[in-house]
């Protein structure tokens, strides 16, 4: 038998044993939150604990944009002030045009019997950094539960869709852009009505429009905008240009680039759309449609 | 003042408070919450685990695994990334941080730096093996420069943090 003399100090439990007990215990964690889920309060509350430090560490990048928009020039001011007039102006026709076309479509529906579109409600809100992970494309912004913004939601800026809320904390949110690799939305071409699914690349300024025969019917130049069938993007929503078509025979699907519409890596201020009215039940077996599942999407597409 | 190049290791400095521990692991956490983008993003070393060995090496008694296990906490949530990711990948290195203080304190600090960037390396390379295991796509090689940056800043990290433990010098002493 071996005899180890009696230690002089005490020291407590040795290093290996207490590397052990740290490490099943992350990894206990790792398990929890990968499969079941359970760990979403829990980092709610280290996100509360973390809420200060992040204004903190916030604070030299607010204070200097606090002090440089203090002190523009009166001619960038006034070529402002004239572009946001035009625009107003503009917007302001097409919103009276609008209004008359929201009856009409009201009424429209009505005679047909479908279903309502619901009403959207937005939160605006301003991205207050980028995601610390340089392989993920992800944003957090200063608003989140609290002020009514749930998982799930879609987020867009004055051009387009830019992602969706992942996680909501109390008082920040973590919104996916659409150029994250694991971000899949279900598109439809405004030319000819195709439906198709566009794919994060994980690159600013790209995505990837996968699953399309080499003889669909796509061109250079195409506004792809969300079709609505998943029930998390409300339909319309312009999200990105096809800026590169590759044929080529040997492959059953073409290869197509598309560049996001909106500026999906420069804006600061996003809008926080409200969730969608949930969808009725996909009626036969299998499983309800869910824009979250690059998988599901995947048959779908086509 | 002491050169760079040789670790003063003969240099007497005040004894290491538990809340000045505290405080360089805070100020390294909001270093860490900076909120930066492009490439400084991917090369900005871990001043968390940064911190955390340069205790483990210098103050083997004074810091245990939970600081470091709860600062991996924070870093999973800032970062978004799974529950546990980051308090794995630091009790591992403050694992050997630990197991090795005796040996790396022998060496000066361009030879610790050696060591600093294999134990940074061990972590990333658990971060990595968690995000495989999870289903993550495998990143560039360039997943891995923070922890060459990291370890570039090693003798950084000891002038500031010893810079506040030398004793002053008393002006009416010749």
């Amino acid at each position: 038998m071996e005899y180890t003399p009696p230690p002089f100090f005490k020291r407590g439990p040795s290093l290996l044993t207490r590397l052990s007990f740290f490490a099943v215990l992350s990894l206990v964690l790792l398990y929890a939150d990968a499969r079941f889920h359970y760990m979403e309060s829990m980092r709610k509350v280290v996100a509360v604990v973390l809420y200060p430090l992040q204004q903190l560490a916030d604070m030299p990048g607010t204070l200097t944009s606090r002090v440089s928009s203090f002190f523009v020039t009166q001619a960038s001011l006034q070529r402002d002030n004239e572009r946001l007039s035009r625009d107003n102006f503009l917007s302001s026709g097409m919103l009276q045009t609008q209004q008359a076309l929201i009856e009409e479509n009201r009424h429209l529906r009505e005679l047909l019997d479908m279903r309502e579109r619901a009403e959207q409600s937005s939160v605006g809100a301003e991205v207050l950094y980028f995601g610390r992970d340089p392989f993920s494309r992800k944003v957090i912004v200063d608003k989140g539960s609290a002020q009514g913004i749930e998982e799930g939601a879609a987020v867009v800026d004055d051009t387009g869709l830019i992602g969706q809320v992942s996680r909501a904390f109390p008082w920040t949110a973590e919104i996916s852009l659409i150029t994250d690799r694991e971000q899949v939305v279900p598109v439809q071409i405004v030319r000819n009505g195709l439906r198709a699914v566009v794919f994060g690349i994980g690159y600013d300024g790209a995505l990837d429009l996968r699953f399309m025969p080499v003889n669909a019917d796509i061109e250079n130049g195409d506004v792809l905008v969300t079709s609505g069938i998943d029930g998390v993007y409300p339909a319309g929503l312009p999200v990105a240009v096809v800026s590169n078509i590759e044929r080529n025979a040997a492959y059953p699907f073409a290869k197509i680039t598309c560049t996001p519409t909106a500026g999906v890596n420069k804006h600061k201020q996003v809008l926080v759309l409200s969730r969608l009215a949930p969808l009725p039940e996909y009626p036969a077996e299998g499983e309800t449609p869910k824009a979250a599942r690059p998988r599901a999407k995947a048959k779908k597409a086509g | 003042m002491m050169r760079l190049g040789s670790f003063a290791t003969d240099e007497i400095l005040l004894p290491v408070k538990p809340a000045y521990i505290g405080l360089t692991l805070l100020a390294a956490l909001m270093l860490n919450l900076l909120p930066l983008t492009g490439w400084v993003l991917s090369v900005r070393p871990d001043f968390v685990a940064l911190a955390l060995l340069y205790w483990a090496i210098h103050q083997p008694r004074k810091i245990g695994f939970l600081p470091a296990w709860l600062m991996g906490l924070a870093m999973d949530v800032a970062d978004g990334s799974l529950f546990g990711q980051h308090a794995l990948a630091y009790s591992a290195m403050m694992f050997a941080g630990i197991a090795l203080h005796r040996r790396v304190s022998m060496f000066d600090l361009r030879h610790q730096l050696l060591h600093v960037v294999a134990i940074l390396l061990m972590m990333q390379l658990i971060v990595l093996g968690v995000r495989q295991a999870a289903g993550g796509e495998l990143p560039g090689w360039w997943f891995f420069l923070p922890s060459v940056t990291g370890a570039l800043l090693w003798p950084l990290t000891h002038v500031v943090f010893t810079a506040p433990l030398r004793p002053r010098h008393d002006p009416d002493d010749v």
